[in-house]
């Protein structure tokens, strides 16, 4: 900036309540061409993340086993020892959201108060749904209520009576209570809580962004504790801790994903695993195959396939930008994802469908308070094995869709942005786990041992093939099930490239318009690290190791999101009484 | 010959851009018509002001400034855009038309190896626009 820095900064228009301060964004930046190759990155967040990155890949891939132990470990101490801290922290985030709705606050507009909303509702929707947990409504809408249903492993909610023993469908009045506490644990697992947890992220960072005119990175929200200290070292901690779990939350989800597209394709067109030396790919043969079988086997190049497919198309839709790539694939895939909910409904036991809605919001309501305490819980393998394991996991993704829902949040009130964040996603969810996973709980009360939900979830434990397994047994199996694989690529796509931008701002000290250079980094980086740990460890060891390491960062971040909660609380004050 | 001139100017790095000001101010004085400043931003804070409204004032007094030491008749305009980095070639074919210029001065890179696949930004203006564009080489 040379000739305009004689100006100053003028005052805002438009009542917004701006925070003085001297720091200026992007002085922390490094400006350099390498070749034809403009960068522009904070200095040290960009270099601090991918170093850290790179040897985290490295302890994964020399001592895979090794690394898995440890931070397994680690894991557990965490997710068993801080119980009671992610689940009294989630239910404060929900307590929280609600009341801002109802208090005048709710009325502060993000971005000024003659701000207008950049996005309207359906695009809106779309992308902060599809950045933030479409893929887990394809792995989990049929596994977790079946699971819960009828787990041989004891650990269901609340120590229930199961619907199905050994095989066995229990009495009518048993299995329709184990039924709604299937629902009602699945729903508290997707409702309020996660949502609430997205929601306070984002919601600090527009605020402090939009309103208080501080960069779009997660420092900001630590301005009216840190101060100006946030510019310094703290901040750079928090923002490389963001960006360096954004990066890996992705990378080992791309990873495992590709596991679930690699199944999901053999089981509807092909011929199952491959023995090691029989590997094939669409009629090619891989590897020193001995015999050729038909159709699709799962191998490493399969995976590797997939991951490149995956990479390539978000390197498109970033390159293409957030209005040309990632909205038009969002609503693409909402669209996709509404076919496949509504023919599951339609096809399947409608009514049962409808019934098991209402029934599980009504368990849902009734079960929430002792689903959501910590203390003298009986059922600790349910409570240590799946809440407090969402909870780290949705709190250790927040920074990336926190960040993501903020950047096209702007000109909401606060009162629509939390109604729109947290209640609307939370019905659809309900939704959708009501109608696959109702729709398989009535296949397995049907078909016991014979359906193939129970066969893949119950008897054998195969998370994976769980939503083939209950499309299977509806009518056009092949043409759902292709959906079903079409549609877990696109999210993941959608997650792949919001995430690549978020990764990029951050680390470009908040900066939106960075050269296009260092988000196809990102992109590409994330893709390889996925591919690298998958094809390089020995099966999924890596990415299981460093998937736990990234749940563990979650500690980290409920104490960010708590100090959050008082920043929104204090910006919102002064946004109050200063305009 | 020109009614109205445009000049694409990228705020944060003017001081690189001094060959296409400078012969996008030469042009306006020869036919004695006006500029007009275009600058792109987002709508988050940047470097350039914490919302859009700061980054038009500083583009205004920009403009003035070049108004007034060549003397020619200057404006400027703001244009928004959610993610200035993909979108700036579209935003800059849109300008054109609303702001009623039949000439784009703006500054451009000697092109290279990777321009075949990527053009800059001033290839993709040139290529698209209806209007004359002339490409100022730095």
């Amino acid at each position: 900036m040379s000739d305009s820095s004689d100006y100053g900064i003028p005052e805002p228009e438009g009542a917004s309540d701006i925070i003085e301060t001297d720091y200026e964004i992007g002085q922390d930046n490094v400006e350099t061409k390498i070749g034809p190759i403009r960068l522009d990155f904070h200095n040290p967040v960009f270099l601090i993340t991918g170093a850290l990155v790179l040897v985290f890949v490295a302890i994964a891939l020399i001592w895979p086993t090794g690394a898995r132990d440890a931070f397994m470990a680690m894991r557990t101490f965490v997710l068993t020892q801080f119980d009671w801290f992610f689940l009294m922290s989630a239910n404060l985030f929900v307590i929280f959201a609600l009341v801002l709705i109802v208090t005048p606050w709710g009325s502060v507009r993000l971005g000024g108060s003659d701000a207008t909303p950049d996005y309207s509702y359906p695009a809106w929707f779309a992308m902060l749904f599809a950045a933030g947990m479409g893929i887990g409504l394809m792995f989990f809408g049929v596994l977790e209520p079946v699971y819960y249903f009828g787990t041989p492993w004891g650990d269901q909610p609340l120590g229930g009576d199961l619907g199905i023993v050994d095989g066995e469908v229990a009495d009518a009045a048993t299995v329709e209570a184990a039924r709604q506490m299937a629902m009602a644990a699945t729903i508290f697992h997707w409702g309020l809580h996660p949502w609430a947890i997205y929601a306070i992220v984002a919601l600090a960072l527009a605020l402090f962004s939009y309103n208080k005119g501080l960069p779009l990175t997660l420092r900001s929200a630590f301005y009216p504790l840190l101060g100006e200290r946030v510019w310094g070292f703290w901040g750079n901690a928090i923002d490389t801790v963001a960006a360096f779990a954004t990066l890996f939350g992705l990378a080992t989800s791309l990873g495992l994903g590709a596991t679930q597209v690699a199944s999901g394709l053999t089981e509807v067109f092909g011929s199952g695993d491959a023995e090691a030396g029989t590997r094939n790919f669409l009629g090619f043969l891989w590897g020193n195959a001995a015999e050729n079988t038909a159709g699709i086997q799962n191998s490493s190049m399969l995976l590797a396939l997939i991951i490149a497919f995956i990479t390539a198309i978000a390197l498109v839709s970033v390159i293409r930008g957030l209005d040309g790539g990632v909205k038009i694939l969002s609503e693409i895939n909402m669209g996709f994802a509404g076919l496949l909910l509504a023919f599951v409904f339609l096809s399947g036991p409608t009514v049962a469908i409808l019934g098991n809605f209402v029934s599980g919001l009504g368990a849902y309501a009734r079960e929430i308070v002792p689903l959501s305490n910590p203390f003298g819980r009986e059922d600790t393998s349910f409570l240590h094995g799946w809440t407090t394991f969402y909870w780290a996991w949705w709190i250790s993704w927040s920074p990336f869709v926190g960040m993501f829902i903020a950047r096209v949040s702007r000109g909401r009130t606060v009162r629509e942005f939390i109604t729109c964040v947290l209640l609307i996603p939370s019905l659809v969810c309900i939704f959708w786990m009501a109608t696959f996973g109702g729709t398989a709980i009535t296949q397995v009360v049907e078909g016991a041992t014979e359906s193939g939900v129970f066969q893949n979830v119950i008897a054998s434990y195969k998370p994976e093939i769980s939503l083939f397994a209950m499309l299977g047994e509806l009518p056009l199996a092949a043409i759902t099930s292709t959906l079903a694989v079409v549609l877990v690529i696109i999210f993941f796509v959608t997650s792949s490239d919001s995430g690549s931008l978020v990764i990029d701002t951050i680390t470009a000290g908040g900066k939106v318009d960075a050269p296009v250079s260092q988000r196809i980094f990102w992109c590409i980086f994330e893709g390889a690290v996925a591919a690298v740990l998958l094809l390089g460890a020995a099966g999924t060891a890596g990415l299981d190791s460093l998937q736990a390491m990234v749940i563990s960062t979650g500690l980290f971040f409920t104490v960010v999101l708590l100090v959050m909660c008082f920043s929104i609380f204090r910006g919102l004050m002064t946004e109050r009484q200063n305009t | 010959m020109f009614k109205r001139i445009m000049v694409p100017v990228d705020l944060a790095h003017s001081d690189k851009q001094q060959r296409a000001l400078q012969c996008g101010a030469d042009i306006a004085k020869l036919y004695g018509a006006p500029v007009v400043y275009v600058g792109v931003t987002a709508e988050t804070p940047g470097s350039l002001g914490h919302n859009p409204a700061e980054y038009n004032e500083r583009l205004t007094a920009f403009a003035a400034a070049q108004g007034e030491s060549n003397g020619i008749d200057t404006s400027a305009k703001t244009e928004l855009s959610h993610d200035p980095t993909s979108d700036l070639d579209d935003i800059l074919l849109r300008a054109i038309d609303d702001t009623g210029a039949d000439l784009v001065v703006m500054a451009s890179h000697i092109p290279g190896l990777t321009d075949y696949i990527w053009p800059s930004n001033g290839g993709k203006v040139a290529a698209h626009a209806k209007v004359s564009v002339m490409v100022v080489r730095d």
